[in-house]
């Protein structure tokens, strides 16, 4: 792709982003200092982030290295699962998550029933369980990425010079860790950075106040526009901040060239390293699915008598997923082609905003020239290819790089340009994960309620939203069943393309 | 597919072409109001039965959004009434000078008198802790402290029912405000975003008592059939909360806005209320309120701040909730 492109789209997400927070702080005037509350704010936010980054990553290097070295029934419908918790709207997450492990979840019911102390969710570790449960899945699917990108040959040249489980770590995982693991963590870090509603609610009270939440107060309560904005700023700058140490973090590993990439064979066969890794998976496994089987519990009495407008705004859903889909692949592409620094950070941009703010800088730009309500659908098809930028960026800008690396002198001496480079080179080595980036993308766009909130009239409404009014008007048991067609059309969508990539690569 | 052409935007101009010839009347109004099981739909068909106009309604998350919206809006707004601000945001609203007087003079029924001249009520509610029949509830805010009971409740800075809370144990106890969240930080389960969460996790078994209102009990009962939701009758009395309406001084109809609030105040609309809201109507209709509602608690007294003491005293309630929970 021409740099010209990449550099189009990457001045474009800046303008995106930046020309929100102008046109709040222009309606308000700059923002007065920081609070004491603030700062406070700011600690926790970082303190739970950095907590829940490093746990959900370190966590998955053995579930993701479990699945890569392994093969067995059901090994893809549990690489598929990693998906799931991820595309869930955070109100039906909250909800499956403290099924299992509130006070009157699955978990403490079954210490009662042992006479055994009750466990108690509420709290720092709360906010880092329910973060590793969105995260590990996400994190292991992006190293598995990694473990499929050393080529087959490496790990048999392994296999044939004899090296025990512990030298092909440190000569082929370690390095291809190192390249992946800062940027990995780094995502999830900018989630966790977001984060407001779970925190609260499974932090237990005010102590877990996150920048979003301060943001909240601002805009609702104080009616300071000013003062959120210069929250929003706060937030960027620490994205952009942390952005930059993991970049200078991150190595290249440089395999090299293999003939088979993305089908590592499965090694270490000893039965006590089988067992490990069989441990590992039913752990994780049950980990992630046991909140999942609980939304999926709750739904099923009421999914099939679902009233017609949760219907039709499941189809406004899937629209609006799809058009968030093709733009935020095309956008991601264009900037990993870039595979600059730059390019990465820019990708950023799109977590580094508070929706919020985001929306409200929107809505001002809108407003004089056009009935905003009019735009609510598309607003939000952008907002949230917006959002997905970063994961999709992530997934796509190393494999890029790879394939570029490995074959790029190669393609360039036989003259291979546009068209034909994609075609013959970037599709056939990329195809898994353009298929994982869109698969994740779109689920995404379908969970999120994004800035539809702000702009939506009464005849619009996407499936989360839906679900939310169902719960505003006390109707909890549909709500539960809209929450569970939400989760059965993301994860359908997530898994055609993740499925549809990985077929037949 | 209505949702679809909107997606695509193609249809939305033409849609407003072809209606341009009877007047349009744009009401502001938060998001519950106008879903599907809101009383939106029905007030829209009862108005538009009455008024030869055609009646849109625009939301916007909940009250708080509802007012930033037409602050970010001002005198450009499209909107000509606003429905659904409450007494916290009444002062705000009123400083912003975007609103006109109603001019409407009318008998509510109401525990309190009102006589502001720019927002007329249409419903109002008093906050309550709802709880399942068979458990033994605390009888005030001091009992509860002392009890082992454990409470949801919503946060003030993200959540209406929140501040109303907030504004409650303020109205109650004055100075001793800080005192009495330190009393109830270890009977406190934890604090939602909002007031959906926290009755979710309420019905999930998460807590004995969740703050909402005295007549949620009348949806499950007229709804669902299930009388096992009560309310905790509080011997400190119980803050309202007023739902009020006002009329922009942009509106291009100024008189089918006055139409509107005229309206508002009729049996059409005022039966609506009670059994899509799920709040008392401000002034009770002829056929009186629905069966099922005679089962619900009513508190010995009712507290209200005034919007202006109401603006006066948050900064400093907000301070002392927050440091007495974060300890």
């Amino acid at each position: 792709m021409k740099p010209m492109t990449s550099a189009a789209v990457a001045a474009l997400v800046c303008l995106l982003v930046l020309a929100p927070i102008t046109a709040v702080m222009a309606q308000a005037g700059w923002p007065e200092r920081l609070g004491g509350a603030d700062w406070e704010a700011l600690r926790f936010t970082l303190f739970q982030a950095v907590l829940s980054a490093l746990l959900s990553g370190v966590l998955a290097v053995p579930v993701a290295r479990a699945l890569a070295r392994r093969r067995f029934w059901g090994h893809g419908a549990l690489v598929l699962l990693m998906g799931a918790p991820f595309i869930l709207p955070v109100i039906v997450a909250v909800l499956g998550l403290l099924a299992v492990f509130g006070r009157a979840g699955v978990l403490n019911t079954a210490l009662g029933a042992m006479d055994l102390p009750p466990v108690q969710v509420y709290g720092l570790h709360g906010v880092v369980l329910a973060h590793v449960f969105f995260n590990l899945p996400l994190a292991t699917r992006l190293l598995l990425q990694g473990w499929g990108a050393i080529p087959a040959e490496r790990f048999k040249l392994a296999e044939a010079l004899g090296m025990r489980p512990r030298d092909v770590l440190r000569f082929l995982e370690w390095p291809m860790l190192k390249e992946r693991l800062p940027g990995v963590l780094l995502v999830i870090f900018l989630i966790c950075l977001s984060s407001f509603a779970v925190a609260l609610t499974l932090g237990g009270g005010p102590r877990a106040t996150t920048l979003e939440l301060a943001i909240y107060q601002a805009f609702r309560l104080e009616f300071d526009l000013g003062r959120a904005a210069g929250l929003a700023l706060v937030q960027l700058v620490l994205v952009l901040g942390a952005g930059l140490f993991a970049l200078r973090v991150a190595s290249v590993s440089g395999f090299g060239a293999g003939l088979s990439p993305g089908r590592p064979l499965p090694w270490a066969q000893s039965p006590w390293l089988r067992l490990q890794d069989a441990a590992v998976l039913t752990l994780s496994a049950s980990f992630v699915a046991a909140p999942l089987a609980m939304v999926v519990w709750r739904g099923l009495p009421r999914i099939l008598a679902l009233p017609d407008v949760v219907l039709s705004a499941a189809g406004a859903s899937l629209v609006l997923a799809l058009a968030s889909t093709v733009l935020c692949l095309a956008a991601a592409f264009a900037l990993a082609s870039a595979r600059r620094g730059w390019a990465e950070m820019t990708g950023l941009l799109g977590l580094a905003i508070s929706p919020l703010v985001l929306g409200t800088g929107l809505f001002l730009l809108i407003n004089p020239y056009y009935n905003p309500a009019a735009l609510a659908l598309p607003v939000t098809a952008l907002v949230n290819a917006l959002m997905a930028l970063p994961f999709a960026l992530r997934v796509l800008a190393p494999e890029y790089a790879r394939v570029e690396r490995d074959y790029g002198a190669l393609a360039d001496s036989l003259g291979m340009r546009g068209l034909a480079r994609f075609r013959l080179l970037l599709w056939p080595q990329m195809r898994v994960s353009l298929g994982f980036a869109a698969g994740l993308t779109a689920a995404l766009s379908m969970g999120d309620l994004g800035v539809i909130t702000l702009f939506a009239d009464a005849e619009q409404a996407t499936l989360p939203l839906q679900v939310y009014r169902l719960m505003g008007a006390y109707r909890m048991d549909d709500a539960a069943g809209a929450a569970l067609l939400l989760l059965g059309l993301s994860f359908a969508l997530f898994a055609l393309f993740d499925w549809g990539g990985r077929r037949g690569a | 597919m209505k949702h679809l052409a909107y997606a695509t935007g193609v249809f939305a101009t033409l849609a407003s072409a072809s209606t341009a010839e009877t007047p349009e009347l744009t009401v502001y109004t938060y998001d519950s109001f106008v879903s599907e099981w809101g009383p939106g739909p029905k007030v829209e068909a009862a108005f538009e039965a009455v008024c030869d106009c055609d009646v849109k309604f625009v939301s916007a998350g909940d009250g708080a959004a509802l007012l930033s919206r037409i602050r970010l809006e001002g005198a450009r707004s499209e909107a000509d009434v606003v429905l659904g601000l409450d007494t916290n945001l009444i002062a705000i609203a009123a400083e912003s000078g975007l609103f006109a007087p109603h001019g409407v003079t009318a008998d509510f029924d109401m525990p309190v008198a009102w006589n502001d001249p720019l927002f007329l009520p249409y419903d109002w509610g008093y906050f309550a802790f709802v709880h399942k029949k068979d458990f033994a509830a605390p009888a005030s805010f001091k009992a509860l402290a002392e009890s082992d009971a454990k409470i949801l409740i919503q946060d003030p800075r993200s959540s209406t029912p929140g501040l109303g809370l907030l504004m409650w144990v303020k109205a109650a106890y004055g100075d001793e405000a800080g005192a009495v969240w330190q009393g109830l930080a270890d009977n406190i389960v934890t604090v939602t975003k909002g007031w959906s969460e926290a009755y979710g996790l309420f019905l999930e078994g998460e807590a004995d008592m969740v703050l909402s209102y005295t007549t949620s009990p009348a949806y499950h009962l007229i709804a669902e059939g299930d009388d096992s939701k009560v309310t905790a009758k509080f011997d400190e009395g119980h803050y309202m909360q007023v739902e009020v309406a006002g009329k922009l001084a942009s509106s291009d109809q100024p008189e089918l806005a006055d139409a509107f609030l005229a309206f508002m105040l009729s049996d059409a609309f005022q039966e609506i209320i009670p059994t899509t809201n799920w709040m008392y109507p401000a002034k009770t209709p002829q056929t009186g309120l629905p069966e099922g509602f005679e089962t619900l608690i009513t508190p010995e007294k009712a507290l209200l701040l005034s919007a202006d003491e109401a603006a006066k005293l948050r900064g400093d309630a907000l301070e002392e909730w927050r440091k007495a929970l974060s300890q």
